[in-house]
């Protein structure tokens, strides 16, 4: 099959799960004041949910620049390590200009989906795969920001469960198949239930997931070292 | 106070591109370091887990109807059923434990 057509349809659960989130963005960005084309505008040049939504809280409340730079760069640092871990899955062909340019669209999801190929990521697959997830969150922000009550809120609940659904569908087969792996999402686990459950520090959860993934994927590392053939 | 949200917008998507694109451009050759090759043959579950587990239980604002959106979840993908249809069937166990409650 095509490869942008590929990407094209499994992006199309990342887009579904991504309406109705950015539809509660779009909610909260007008509620905070900002007018419905700000609130896309954030969408449409930002692309992430932890980041935005406390985005919009800190214009909200009048912070400084600083205070934004700050918290958009802890939340969200945790992007960088999955672009490193993405920058050595695409294939040969995907160049600096590719990499400048679809950089822009590592989400969580997609770095999700992305990551659990098979095969080395091209280009083309990447740019289908961003596609329809990239307009779910603009469309799903407007139609939030436009409209505070257009799905019941049972359906937007339940719609909120969907990408960790799909965390699940990635993690889960590979722990079936290698120990190693299932002794890596375990210390991962644990660590991220301490980290959100102990009453001591204010750790915010991007930068727990930071604390978490290093800390699990060094233990992997260490004890599983992963055989050559493997990684090729 | 058009041209602070305008600037406070630009300092978002700034920073959230360069943790991004930036990382993603610098690493263009294949890492070679054996230690750092397992890390990152690792991240993405670690990542993955950090990210559900707990977030998952608080993300439909009842604990009990998010405990059996994850049920469900995670016994689907231990069927290895696809993402579209782990994501959709957990959505729904979801709705309907709300339903129920």
């Amino acid at each position: 099959m095509n490869g942008f057509v590929k990407g094209l349809r499994d992006g199309i659960p990342i887009a579904l799960g991504y309406l109705a989130v950015s539809f509660s963005f779009g909610i909260l960005g007008v509620k905070y004041g900002l007018s419905v084309g700000e609130t896309v505008i954030i969408s449409m040049t930002n692309l992430t949910s932890a980041g935005q939504f406390a985005g919009v809280g800190i214009i909200a409340a009048g912070g400084s620049y600083i205070e934004m730079f700050i918290s958009q760069l802890v939340i969200n640092l945790r992007y960088s390590l999955m672009s490193i871990s993405l920058s050595q899955k695409v294939d040969k062909d995907f160049g600096t200009p590719a990499r400048l340019a679809l950089g822009f669209a590592v989400t969580d999801e997609i770095f999700a989906v992305a990551s659990g190929q098979k095969e080395e990521v091209s280009k083309k697959y990447f740019l289908g795969l961003a596609t329809l997830p990239y307009f779910g969150w603009a469309v799903g922000t407007l139609l939030g920001g436009l409209s505070h009550n257009l799905l019941p809120q049972r359906i937007c609940t339940a719609l909120g469960v969907a990408l960790y659904g799909m965390f699940v569908a990635i993690v889960v087969p590979a722990v079936k198949k290698a120990r190693s792996v299932a002794v890596v999402a375990a210390v991962a686990a644990v660590l991220s239930c301490l980290l959100y459950w102990q009453p001591w520090l204010d750790i915010s959860s991007g930068f727990s997931v930071i604390i978490c993934a290093v800390a699990a994927s060094a233990v992997g590392a260490a004890v599983f070292p992963v055989a050559e053939e493997e990684r090729s | 106070m058009k041209g602070n949200y305008l600037i406070y917008i630009a300092v978002m998507a700034l920073t959230t591109y360069a943790v991004r694109a930036l990382p993603f451009t610098a690493f263009a050759g294949k890492i070679k370091n054996r230690f750092f090759k397992s890390f990152l043959y690792y991240v993405p579950y670690a990542v993955l887990t950090a990210m559900t587990l707990p977030a998952i239980l608080y993300s439909t604002g009842n604990i009990i109807s998010a405990a059996v959106g994850l049920a469900i979840a995670v016994v689907l993908s231990i069927m290895e059923k696809d993402l579209m249809t782990v994501a959709l069937f957990s959505c729904i166990g979801v709705y309907l434990a709300e339903w129920l409650i």
